[in-house]
């Protein structure tokens, strides 16, 4: 027998274990249907690829919530971004950020109009670019807590003076207590992203768990980390528990890593925002702090949004609902636009333009299979 | 760019480290990875960056853990799981044996 990859976890015979003991402990719950949320691009992905929907119960959902850092990134702060492309700053970002719709257009159009854009890998490449130029470079830099360490720690390094950050960090604990929180929410139990809890830590969700009841999964991102997961989280449902649980030890830890965390907070602190088409989540945005303001590109430059809002936003915008999405309240499928006015290559909304996006991630694997047909 | 991928260390030089991800070699920052790393070592990356050492044994411990919530949250009545869980012990013994 081949020795399998030690991080690889996709062994079939265990797959189809935890697949029989999902439907078992689903068909005790009993309940039609069962809602379980995931918060991340990466679950998507891999619940999509492998194709684990049809290895779950008809009772049982797996939705994703507000798990895209580039379809939760506000309107306005692409706005910033394409504005300052368009005054003559170099401006460095991730490559899903290129294509996301701004309000008249996206950092991509404005890279067509001669605007400098450049799409980097991470932080420290966006430093790289900065030393080897004189002109101002600016990171627009998106993502989650994760993410944020990240660009915390290129700014700790001593970047170059004409180097400063678009922060439109965010932070994801609060926005799975906004999602809970809301009207008709569905939601029975999390799984959390694995890689934001390899930082925070596990214990971070621990109010979270108590006061809403509701069970949270730390998971990681091979099939087999999920449908564990998946199935610690049903069976507290069954038996009334409401834990934080803790599936990805390889990589998270009850207090995350901490030097990290100084650094997080050291560089950025929590201010309120609204997450695009969600909701203004209170502590959800992660700003520059003190002596770091003197990186911030919004204290740096006069940002003149003006002339972008002079034009109306594209007439289809009005019906994309790539919010609802992400509040868990539709599923890709329910949108009009979706793989219609809505494709990959002319996206109307964030979440078709990003690859952690669940309408992309839907169009490149398929999304829910449709049971009905196979009975 | 959200995506924690797992690697492991091939040279080791100041800060940065050449990483092997399942046979592509890419050049990541040391700065924020929680634990002192060594070549030879799985690290968690993160948009070019380190944020977690993966302990050798965890690995082991995640496949335990994996069928420890088996057996406690659908219990051995269940005939097709406890098949497949002996199927599981089974091919380990014969890797064991070698």
């Amino acid at each position: 027998m081949a020795e399998l990859n030690p991080l690889r976890f996709r062994d079939p015979k265990r797959a189809e274990a935890l697949a029989a003991a999902i439907g078992k402990v689903c068909a005790e719950i009993g309940r039609d249907p069962i809602t379980l949320m995931h918060v991340c691009g990466s679950h998507e992905q891999a619940i999509a690829r492998f194709g684990l929907r049809t290895a779950l119960p008809k009772n049982l959902e797996v939705i994703m919530g507000p798990g895209c850092p580039v379809c939760i990134t506000d309107l306005p702060e692409v706005d910033e971004g394409v504005a300052l492309a368009l005054q003559g700053v170099k401006v460095c970002t991730y490559g899903d950020m290129l294509r996301v719709p701004g309000t008249s257009m996206s950092l991509a159009g404005a890279q067509a109009q001669g605007a400098d854009v450049q799409v980097v890998y991470g932080p420290a490449q966006a430093v790289e670019i900065a030393r080897s130029t004189s002109k101002e470079v600016v990171f627009f830099a998106t993502g989650f807590e994760t993410t944020a360490v990240t660009t915390a720690a290129a700014l700790l390094a001593g970047p170059p003076p004409n180097f400063s950050v678009l922060s439109a960090h965010k932070y994801i604990p609060p926005a799975m207590a906004a999602v809970l929180g809301m009207p008709g929410s569905r939601i029975e139990a999390f799984l959390a992203a694995g890689n934001a809890a390899a930082i925070t830590g596990w214990a971070i969700f621990e109010p979270l768990a108590a006061r809403h009841r509701v069970p949270i999964v730390v998971a990681g991102f091979e099939p087999l980390d999920i449908l564990a997961a998946v199935l610690e989280a049903l069976g507290q449902l069954r038996d009334g528990r409401a834990e934080v649980a803790n599936l990805y030890p390889r990589c998270v830890t009850r207090d995350g890593n901490e030097p990290a965390l100084r650094l997080l907070h050291e560089v950025f602190e929590v201010q309120g925002g609204w997450w695009r088409g969600i909701a203004d989540i209170p502590d959800g945005n992660l700003r520059l702090r003190g002596p770091w303001k003197r990186y911030d590109a919004r204290e740096r430059f006069q940002i003149d949004m003006r002339s972008l809002w002079d034009h109306a936003p594209h007439a289809l915008a009005a019906q994309c609902v790539c919010g609802d999405i992400m509040a868990g309240k539709r599923a890709p499928t329910d949108c009009g636009l979706y793989g219609k006015a809505c494709t990959p290559e002319t996206p109307v909304g964030a979440c078709m333009v990003s690859g952690e996006g669940a309408c992309r991630i839907w169009m490149q694997y398929g999304g829910r299979p449709d049971l009905a047909e196979v009975g | 760019m959200c995506l924690g991928v797992p690697g492991r260390i091939l040279a080791i030089d100041g800060l940065e480290a050449t990483v092997d991800f399942f046979g592509a070699s890419k050049r990541i920052r040391l700065d924020i990875v929680d634990a002192p790393v060594a070549v030879g070592d799985y690290v968690l990356n993160h948009v070019g960056f380190a944020i977690k050492r993966i302990p050798d044994e965890e690995v082991g411990e995640t496949l335990a853990l994996f069928d420890s919530i088996l057996h406690g949250t659908a219990g051995t009545d269940d005939l097709m799981a406890a098949d497949v869980l002996g199927e599981i012990e089974a091919a380990q013994e014969e890797v064991d044996r070698g």
